[in-house]
């Protein structure tokens, strides 16, 4: 957040930067969680400077020469002073070790192309060799367009990298921020072995207005806000922000240790 | 398998045309291919969660006298089935079905066969109330390491995380005129262009015909149509599938089930394009 005096997204309030930060960018009039960059989320989550980044210089290259993406993906990069829409590292959380990714909404809205579905991959892939947990905070509006079938394959390639986490036996834990929607829902994002979400945040697969036209009519107040998500079964729990810290520090605590050594059966996996 | 060029070649036809073609209402269905190609097949239903989806067909059958489960996306032969079939596009319980069936081909070692021709998952109410972002992602996660065999192949419309739902695999394979992309033409255009109608263009730009996703790594071939598409001579078109998925299992079949996953974790871990300079 750069401008002095941000609106909310959702209620249009005009907030003094200091009072908001203060708030966790949670909106004091409507109660909206702001959308947070990768800067931001970081601060706020992970032991002071315990983060220390990977794959810092990876970039996005034009596989299929489309139209204008070159331009707007430059865009991105200078707005957000960062190479592309994920940040990913390894950090500690009240004292306890994991890998930790974070999506940039500023960045081409966090869209997954090659470079978010890589850097994801080879973090999980950290975590297997280090025996270490993955956490991932998710807010993004799916498969990136402009890279085509290569988006798509990183639906399946992170996919993949979770099965291998698991198989493991070593946990994701994803916590979904407004907005999670399209591949991303349906593939890294909802295969956290815990899942946290924020509140009112949007999360689906297809975006609202794709399933008002398909069906023709307006969709029911509430519909794909984590509440609703929540209310059908589909995520573990809902998370004020000035909780999250906490909470995800609860959860690797509760996963360091075991009652059983890990791999003690031959079947050594989720079944 | 790769095109003969007896016919007119895919490079000298528009994106738009392969797309139209890929949608054709007359291209032979994954019930079509099942009745030429499989024999004893039995249909099997039910997800065994909510529903049968009947965007989804499967069932076992002997394919060359090897016991094998196919599952298919089911799109209509007439409006009537059409509508019951909801043009091809999966609820949540499709996607539910297809794996259930394809757990059960793992634990009876029998292959898979995919066989994807879908517009999309379904976006309606009741898709995302029963969670069509975490079917579609549960499949890509299991069926990284299902230990048997898997080949899928795109007949028709590869739609998005849809199509992906059934493809992930040891091989995939495109028919000539199949198309396979993130997002549709129309949809990419709306985006794009904020204009349905410059789908053409879309499509150019997504590069989704058989052709680049072979050029691009991301398929292992091309599977020839008979005359000026699949939907001239159904018979042709399921002697050419048999062919290839005939020659394509008796390779996998070669393999270790642990050098069988390590190579199909490898085939996905390599797709993507970037720099790290």
């Amino acid at each position: 957040m750069s401008q002095l005096f941000p609106k909310c997204s959702r209620c249009q309030t005009t907030h003094f930067i200091a009072f908001l930060k203060h708030a966790n960018y949670v909106c004091s009039k409507c109660g909206f969680h702001l959308r947070l960059d990768a800067p931001t989320r970081i601060k706020m989550i992970c032991d002071k400077k315990t983060f220390s980044q990977f794959d810092t210089h990876m970039k996005s290259i034009d596989p299929l020469d489309f139209p204008k993406y070159k331009q707007k993906n430059l865009e991105s990069v200078e707005k957000t002073n960062q190479a592309e829409a994920i940040l990913t590292g390894l950090c500690k959380i009240k004292g306890f070790s994991t890998t930790f990714g974070v999506m940039d909404p500023r960045f081409m809205m966090a869209s997954m192309g090659s470079v978010v579905g890589e850097k994801i991959t080879r973090m999980l892939e950290y975590s297997c060799n280090h025996d270490l947990p993955a956490i991932i905070i998710v807010s993004s509006g799916g498969a990136r367009m402009q890279e085509g079938i290569f988006s798509l394959m990183q639906m399946a390639k992170t996919s993949a990298a979770i099965k291998r986490l698991n198989h493991k036996q070593l946990p994701l834990f994803t916590v979904l921020a407004d907005p999670t929607t399209g591949g991303v829902t349906a593939s890294f994002a909802m295969l956290g072995n815990v899942i946290l979400a924020e509140n009112d945040a949007l999360i689906g697969f297809a975006g609202p207005r794709v399933i008002e036209q398909t069906i023709g009519q307006s969709l029911p107040q509430g519909f794909q806000k984590s509440e609703f998500l929540e209310e059908h079964g589909m995520l573990d729990m809902l998370v004020e922000r000035k909780q999250l810290r906490n909470t995800l520090g609860t959860l690797l605590k509760l996963h360091s240790k075991r009652a059983y050594p890990r791999n003690f059966s031959q079947k050594g996996e989720d079944g | 398998m790769q095109g003969t060029g007896k016919n007119k070649s895919i490079s000298d036809m528009k994106a738009i045309e392969i797309v139209k073609l890929a949608r054709h209402t007359k291209r032979p269905t994954t019930l079509d291919y099942i009745n030429n190609m499989v024999e004893d097949f039995l249909e099997l239903h039910g997800d065994r969660r909510f529903a049968d989806d009947p965007a989804i067909v499967g069932g076992i059958g002997f394919f060359n006298n090897i016991p094998i489960t196919i599952i298919g996306h089911q799109k209509g032969r007439n409006v009537k089935e059409n509508v019951r079939r909801n043009f091809g596009m999966s609820n949540p319980e499709g996607y539910r079905k297809a794996l259930r069936l394809m757990e059960e081909a793992e634990r009876f070692g029998r292959p898979i066969f995919n066989l994807i021709d879908t517009p999309g998952a379904y976006p309606g109410i009741g898709a995302e109330e029963r969670g069509q972002a975490e079917a579609i992602a549960y499949n890509l996660y299991k069926m990284s390491a299902l230990e048997v065999p898997i080949i899928s192949v795109i007949t028709g419309e590869g739609g998005s995380g849809g199509a992906l739902a059934l493809g992930v695999a040891d091989r995939v394979y495109m028919l000539s005129n199949a198309i396979y992309s993130v997002i549709s033409p129309e949809g990419c255009a709306s985006i794009l262009w904020r204009d349905a109608s410059k789908s053409a263009e879309a499509a150019e730009a997504l590069k989704l015909t058989s052709r680049d996703l072979l050029h691009f790594g991301i398929i292992d071939g091309i599977i020839d149509e008979p005359g000026n598409g699949a939907h001239e001579d159904k018979e042709t078109m399921s002697k050419n599938l048999k062919e290839a998925l005939k020659n394509s299992l008796a390779e996998l079949l070669e393999l270790s089930i642990p050098v069988l996953l390590k190579q199909r974790y490898e085939k996905y871990r390599k797709m993507g394009i970037y720099s790290e300079s």
